[in-house]
């Protein structure tokens, strides 16, 4: 891209975080050079075909955000029923010790603010952190990998099984400028672990903020995490997100995705099936309306012994709502025995609503059984007509079917009261 | 209580109802019969509001008020019940669950005071034991999975619970085994009432012996072509539809 853009200029002009560690300040600054040289993606590119990010390029935002300590939060903006363990929450990108929860974490655990990990013991880190630079150009990962000065730490010791969920809360609040902030978040599971995690975004009031989150979970052989993901972004606000999960030897992971906010919300997340019989399982839904555009780009490699992926995904759009979905599945040589499947099904609820999904399947290795399908389609007219004649009203039969349209994806979601929750808000998401 | 005139509607284009006629007075049952295509559940959609059905001439009042102004909830608040000659499958949305916001809503639009889950769970069991509805089929999904039979009762069992004013009923007796066509009969039956009226559209005479009519018109060609009492029934088994365009259509009439 040869004429800097509003957004690429605004971050190249930031002063770039300092940590006083060597290799972390001289890779952020290659990062930010990187970025700044290359610019934002655009639709040209096979992974950004259907999200035009022109009105995001042409935004300036500053730079974090220097009174995020401050904001007053409501707890009632996080909460979720059933969700009472350890708690780590962020305002604007910022760690926020008096909304957390971190005292008396359960054995086998720990949990700490990226900030605070990488003052006790940086060179730990080291590894992970430069990771990304093997991806070449992804703008937002070197973004973040450039700015983000915090985020989670999260590991579990072998063996470890807290019951409690852990809940991550990412909160926009309402600042003085339209700000730009990045996490990052590194999470290992040490061998046969198992952990619930709940990562939430959330808003306490409106603005217009754009976020960014790179996440990289390590599961060892036969740890097992279980993961939901309720996104509830401000209505103005953009994120977006890179998620890569690595899983070992019959390791599971299973997630429950709740896509409702945002302007725009990308979320990419790869998962690679490393050790013989990993097993990753994700339920999501995503429900742009309004303006909203929300772009899942799920990438599963399945690069060992009989491993297992079973995604079921459920777009509903509605007004002008623009949803994206990738679903991309590479069987690669050796992963013999392997299952695959996909599922995406979207219902559009409004003529001006547009929803794009294209699942992709790549098979190179033996006794391979894959299953793989998308649709897009109306709410059934029959059905609604139904419901109608026996007295439910137009906007609450909608309501009814569209919430039943996606309830598969909740069904099997083991906290009784957080399924009930999210099962609400699907229905309170719908427009009346 | 039921006055319809001269009504003609359209489907795709098409004209299927020309020119129906008919008066259903509180209390009392119609049968309606007729040959395949004749219009009968064209009828029942064209009462109970359902979208592609285009009135084009006649009209409709339903206790005074004109039936077609309204949308289809506000019918069935209304007290117009139609049991579907196919019910629809809806997974995902749990029969009792369905029913008691299709009650709740009804009461909530005439003003009636909503029933909390423990009231509705008395009102279910009452209907139940009349229907000899298994109660596990109230715990699925709407419809999903039913046999055909199971499907007719629980359209009975819905209207038993909704206590329509006019209940029009599609074929309810089709596929329905001799054991579960009595039952339905009797769920029927139970409801009978000086204020409740039944529009049974069906392709046999059985049902009528079962349950009784007061009239039976012959729907043909898009309009109503005989009338008589329960005799007409007998008459039409034995002779057929051919015995009608006969009689009673005024030649060329015949769609
Ligand atoms: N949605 C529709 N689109 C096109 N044609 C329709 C539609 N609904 C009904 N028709 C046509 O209207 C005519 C009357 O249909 P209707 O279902 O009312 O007949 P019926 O008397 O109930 O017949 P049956 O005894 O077979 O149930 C038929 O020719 C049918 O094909
Ligand atoms: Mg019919």
């Amino acid at each position: 891209m040869s004429q800097a853009l509003p957004f690429v200029e605004a971050m190249g002009a930031a002063t770039l975080p300092v940590s006083g560690i060597a290799w972390l300040d001289a890779s952020r600054r290659e990062h930010l050079d990187a970025f700044v040289a290359a610019g934002l993606p655009d639709t040209r590119m096979e992974a950004w075909k259907y999200t035009a990010l022109r009105a995001l390029a042409q935004r300036r935002f500053a730079a974090g955000d220097a009174r995020a300590i401050e904001h007053a939060v409501d707890p009632a903006v996080f909460g979720l029923p059933g969700v009472y363990g350890p708690r780590l929450v962020f305002v604007n990108g910022v760690f926020r010790a008096d909304l957390s929860m971190l005292d008396a974490l359960p054995a086998g655990i720990t949990l700490q603010p990226l900030s605070q990990a990488l003052r006790q013991d940086a060179e730990s880190l080291r590894f992970v952190l430069s990771r990304h630079e093997a991806e070449q150009g992804d703008a937002f990962v070197r973004l973040n990998a450039a700015m983000a000065t915090d985020g989670v730490v999260l590991t579990l010791e072998a063996g470890a099984k807290p019951d409690a969920p852990v809940h991550l809360v990412f909160l926009g609040a309402p600042a003085e400028a339209e700000l730009a902030w990045h996490l990052r978040t590194i999470i290992e599971l040490g061998e046969g672990a198992e952990l619930a995690l709940v990562e939430h975004h959330a808003a306490s009031g409106e603005q217009q903020h754009f976020a960014t989150l790179v996440s990289d979970t390590y599961l060892r052989d036969g740890a097992v995490l279980r993961h939901v993901l309720l996104q509830q972004a401000a209505a103005g606000s953009s994120l977006i997100r890179r998620s890569r999960l690595q899983l070992g030897r019959r390791a599971q992971v299973s997630s429950h995705v709740l896509e409702l906010g945002g302007a725009l919300a990308r979320h990419d997340v790869r998962a690679e099936l490393a050790g013989d019989g990993a097993r990753f399982v994700t339920r999501g839904v995503f429900m742009p309306r309004g303006r909203q555009q929300v772009d899942t780009q799920l990438a599963i490699r399945h690069q060992a012994l009989g491993t297992a992926s079973d995604s079921v995904w459920r777009g509903v759009a509605d007004q002008r709502g623009r949803g994206v979905f990738r679903g991309a599945i590479l069987v690669a040589p050796g992963a013999d025995g392997s299952d695959a499947s996909l599922s995406n099904k979207n219902l559009l609820l409004s003529p001006n609503a547009e929803i794009d999904t294209k699942p992709e399947l790549e098979i190179h290795a033996d006794e391979v059984k894959a299953a793989h399908g998308a649709t897009v389609g109306q709410l059934d007219e029959r059905s609604l007509f139904y419901l109608r004649s026996r007295g439910i009203p137009m906007a609450e039969a909608r309501a009814l079917l569209t919430v039943a349209f996606c309830r598969a994806v909740l069904d099997d979601l083991p906290v009784t009261a957080l399924r009930e929750h999210l099962a609400g808000l699907l229905a309170l998401d719908l427009p009346t | 209580m039921l006055k319809i005139d001269n009504l003609h509607a359209r489907v795709e284009g098409k004209e299927i109802l020309k020119g129906l006629t008919l008066s259903v007075n509180p209390g009392e049952v119609h049968a309606i019969m007729g040959p395949n295509g004749a219009g009968k559940s064209t009828l029942g959609n064209v009462l109970s509001g359902r979208e592609g059905y285009e009135v084009t001439a006649g009209s409709v009042t339903f206790n005074g008020i004109d039936l077609l102004a309204l949308e289809p909830e506000q019918r069935a608040a209304a007290g117009v019940f139609l049991a579907f000659q196919y019910p629809v499958e809806i997974p995902g949305v749990n029969n009792t669950y369905f029913l008691r916001a299709a009650l709740n809503a009804q009461r909530k639009a005439r003003g009636e005071q909503e029933l909390d889950s423990m009231q509705f769970l008395k009102l279910v069991r009452e209907k139940l034991k009349v229907m000899q509805i298994s109660d596990e089929l109230l715990h699925r999904a709407v419809n999903e999975g039913f046999s055909g039979g199971e499907k007719k009762r629980n359209e009975i069992f819905q209207m038993a619970v909704l206590e329509p004013k006019l209940a029009i009923l599609d074929e309810t007796d089709s596929g329905l085994d001799i054991d579960a066509l009595k039952q339905v009969a009797q769920g029927v039956n139970a409801q009978r009432s000086p204020e409740r009226s039944f529009l049974v559209v069906t392709h046999y005479q059985r049902l009528l012996d079962y349950i009784e009519p007061d009239f039976v018109h012959v729907l043909a060609g898009g309009r109503i072509v005989e009338s008589g009492d329960k005799t007409l029934a007998l008459k039409l088994e034995e002779h057929g539809y051919a015995w009608v365009r006969e009689h009673g259509e005024p030649a060329g009439a015949s769609a």
